[in-house]
C-alpha cells in the first residue's frame, strides 16, 4: 500500500483534492442558500480585491475630474448654450406631461389604485466585476453600512440594472461592498411588461449574456422596438421603470416567443448606479406633494437660472401655466421641483454629458411618454414614481 | 550531427519569492475583475488561468501545480455568484496537467508556450462546462469556434505575459 501511494502520490493527491472540491460544491448546491456556507471565503476574497479596485476607481475619477473640470474646457460654452436650449424645450414638454400626470392621478384616485413610490436611494459607484463570462455581476462601493441589503433594486437614469445579491460590511472588511446580479445573468429574473401591448413576461439573461423576455405566447403582438418596462410583479423593481427595447422576435420553444431585449442601461459600461433602499406604497392624493416620474426625470437635468419676468416662449402650449415656470401650484409636481430632493445626476453635479448622456438623448424626454400612453390605452396607468430622496455619495 | 540530450536532470525547476507567489495571482484576479469593466473585450482573457499555467510549468511539481490552481480558482470563484468550486476544479486539473507536461516538454520556447496555453485553455473550459452543467445545473452554451478563438487570444497573451513573469523566476 505504501508503495502504491508513493508511486502514485501525485495522482492520489489530485483525486483527493478534486473529491473534496466536488463534495464542497455538492454541499453548496444542496443548500438552498449558499450565502452562509461560503460567506467567509467570499468576504476574504472581496476584502483582498476591493480596496485595490476602490483605489484605482477613485484615482481614475479624480484624474477625469481634473481633466474635465479644469483642463479640458474646450467647447463648454457651446455645450452650455445647447443645454440651455434643450432645457427650454424640455420645460415645454414637462408642462404637457404634468397635465397628463394630474389626469392620471385623478383616475388612480377614483379607481383606488395604490402607488409605489421610491422614497430613498443610495448612489454608488461600480468598482469591479465578477471577471467571469458566466457570472454577470458587479461590485459596488457601498454596502450594509449605507443601508443596502439583499434584493434591493439597482437602477441608472437609463433603466434597471439588477438587484443586490450580497452585501459585505464591517469586520473584517474595512469598507462595505455589495454584489449586484445584473439582469443579463441567466439566474436573474425581472417581472416585465410590454408598454404597447401590456403583455407581461419575465426578463432574464441567456448563457451568452443577452437579455431575453420569456413567457410571451406566440400569438402575442410583439414587434422590434417595443418598449419593455418593469411590471412590479417581482416585488423588487418598482413598476414602470425602463428595462429596454425589443431587439428581435422569433419563434421560441413550444408556444412561446423568443424575444431578445436591448437593455436600456448599458450593462457593459456601468459606472454610477442608484440602489433603491426604500419604497413606499400608498394611495394617491391630489393634495400631497408627491413626486411623479415626469418631475423626477426632468429634475435630472441641470438647473438653470429662472427666466426674466414676462419672458415666454412664443407658441408654447403651456406658456401661461404658472406651475410650469415661475409659480408652482401647491401640491402639483412642479411645486416641489425647486426645493425637492435630487436625483443621482444632480447629486453628483453631473451634466447630462458626464452622466453618460448626450445632450439630445436625455432619458428625461423618453419615459414621461408612458403616462400619456397609458391614460389613453389602458385604464391602469402604470408609470415610474421615482426618487424622493437620494443619499449623497461620498 | 547534433546530439540532443533529453535527460530529466537537465530540466530546470524554478521557485518564486513569497511576495511574487502571493501578489501575482492576486493581481491577476484583480485585473480579471477590474479590466472588463473598462475594456469589455478583456473578458475573453482568463488571466488567473494563464498565471496558473505559468506557475505550474515553472515549478514542475504536480502537487504544487494543482494546489496553486485550486487556490487561484477558489479566489476567482469567490468573486462570482456561483457556488465555490467551479473554477477551482477546472484550474486544479489544469495546474496538475500543466506541471506534469512541463516535466516532459521544453516549455521555455514561444511555440510550446503558445500550444500549451491553447490546449489547457480548452481543457479548462471543458472541465468548467462539464462541472457547471452536471453538478450545478447551469445552462451553458458550447461553441468550438468561440472556445478556440478565445484559446488563441489567451495563447497570444500568454506568450507575452510569460516573458514578463519570467523575471520573477528564481532557480531552485
Amino acid at each position: 500500500m505504501d508503495t502504491f501511494l508513493t508511486r502514485y502520490r501525485n495522482v492520489t493527491i489530485l483525486v483527493i483534492v478534486l473529491f473534496l472540491q466536488v463534495i464542497g460544491l455538492a454541499v453548496q448546491v444542496r443548500r438552498s442558500s449558499d450565502n452562509e456556507s461560503s460567506r467567509l471565503i467570499r468576504v476574504w476574497a472581496v476584502s483582498a480585491v476591493s480596496p485595490l479596485e476602490r483605489g484605482i476607481v477613485g484615482l481614475q475619477r479624480g484624474m477625469a475630474n481634473l481633466w474635465h473640470n479644469y483642463i479640458y474646457l474646450r467647447g463648454v460654452r457651446q455645450e452650455n448654450r445647447d443645454l440651455k436650449a434643450e432645457i427650454e424645450r424640455l420645460r415645454l414638454e414637462q408642462v404637457r406631461f404634468m397635465d397628463d400626470a394630474e389626469q392620471a392621478r385623478r383616475l388612480q384616485l377614483l379607481l383606488g389604485f395604490k402607488e409605489q413610490f421610491i422614497s430613498r436611494t443610495v448612489a454608488a459607484q461600480v468598482i469591479g466585476a465578477s471577471g467571469s463570462q458566466q457570472s454577470q455581476s458587479v461590485f459596488l462601493d457601498k454596502g450594509s453600512r449605507e443601508g443596502i441589503a439583499p434584493d434591493m433594486a439597482v437602477v441608472t437614469a437609463d433603466g434597471i440594472v439588477g438587484k443586490v445579491l450580497r452585501v459585505f460590511g464591517g469586520r473584517p472588511l474595512e469598507s462595505s461592498v455589495s454584489e449586484v446580479l445584473l439582469i443579463n445573468d441567466q439566474t436573474s429574473g425581472v417581472g416585465a411588461i410590454l408598454e404597447r401591448s401590456r403583455t407581461q413576461g419575465v426578463i432574464h439573461g441567456s448563457p451568452s449574456g443577452d437579455v431575453v423576455l420569456d413567457n410571451i405566447m406566440a400569438d402575442e403582438d410583439v414587434k422590434p422596438g417595443d418598449v419593455v418596462l418593469s411590471s412590479g410583479g417581482d416585488q423588487i423593481f418598482p413598476k414602470g421603470l425602463p428595462v429596454g427595447t425589443v431587439a428581435s422576435v422569433s419563434r421560441g420553444k413550444g408556444a412561446f416567443l423568443h424575444i431578445r431585449v436591448r437593455p436600456a442601461a448599458n450593462l457593459t459600461r456601468l459606472e454610477e448606479v442608484l440602489v433603491i433602499t426604500q419604497k413606499q406604497e400608498r394611495e394617491p392624493s391630489l393634495t400631497e406633494k408627491s413626486v411623479r416620474a415626469a418631475d423626477i426625470l426632468s429634475r435630472r437635468l441641470p438647473s438653470v437660472p429662472d427666466q426674466p419676468e414676462g419672458s415666454t416662449i412664443p407658441g408654447a402650449p403651456g406658456a401661461t401655466t404658472p406651475g410650469a415656470t415661475k409659480t408652482p401650484v401647491a401640491g402639483s409636481p412642479g411645486a416641489s421641483g425647486a426645493q425637492g430632493p435630487v436625483s443621482a445626476a444632480s447629486v453628483n453635479n453631473a451634466t447630462p454629458k458626464e452622466a453618460g448622456q448626450k445632450p439630445g438623448q436625455n432619458p428625461a424626454a423618453k419615459p414621461p411618454q408612458a403616462p400619456a400612453a397609458h391614460t389613453t390605452s389602458s385604464p391602469n396607468p402604470p408609470r415610474a414614481d421615482l426618487t424622493h430622496q437620494t443619499d449623497k455619495p461620498e | 550531427m547534433a546530439i540532443i540530450y533529453t535527460s530529466q536532470d537537465q530540466i530546470e525547476v524554478y521557485r518564486f519569492s513569497l511576495p511574487a507567489a502571493i501578489l501575482i495571482p492576486l493581481i491577476a484576479v484583480f485585473l480579471q475583475a477590474f479590466l472588463p469593466l473598462r475594456l469589455h473585450f478583456m473578458s475573453v482573457f482568463d488571466l488567473p488561468l494563464l498565471v496558473t499555467i505559468f506557475f505550474a510549468v515553472a515549478r514542475r511539481s504536480p502537487v504544487s501545480g494543482l494546489l496553486t490552481g485550486a487556490l487561484i480558482g477558489l479566489l476567482q470563484d469567490s468573486l462570482s455568484h456561483h457556488p465555490l468550486g467551479l473554477y477551482s476544479i477546472a484550474k486544479t486539473v489544469v495546474g496538475y496537467g500543466a506541471s506534469s507536461l512541463g516535466v516532459k516538454l521544453d516549455v521555455e520556447n514561444i511555440g510550446s508556450r503558445f500550444l500549451l496555453t491553447l490546449v489547457f485553455y480548452v481543457v479548462h473550459e471543458v472541465v468548467y462546462f462539464v462541472v457547471a452543467r452536471a453538478l450545478v445545473g447551469l445552462t451553458l452554451q458550447w461553441s468550438w469556434l468561440h472556445e478556440l478563438g478565445s484559446g488563441f487570444a489567451n495563447a497570444v497573451l500568454a506568450v507575452a505575459l510569460f516573458a514578463v513573469l519570467d523575471k520573477f523566476k528564481q532557480r531552485a
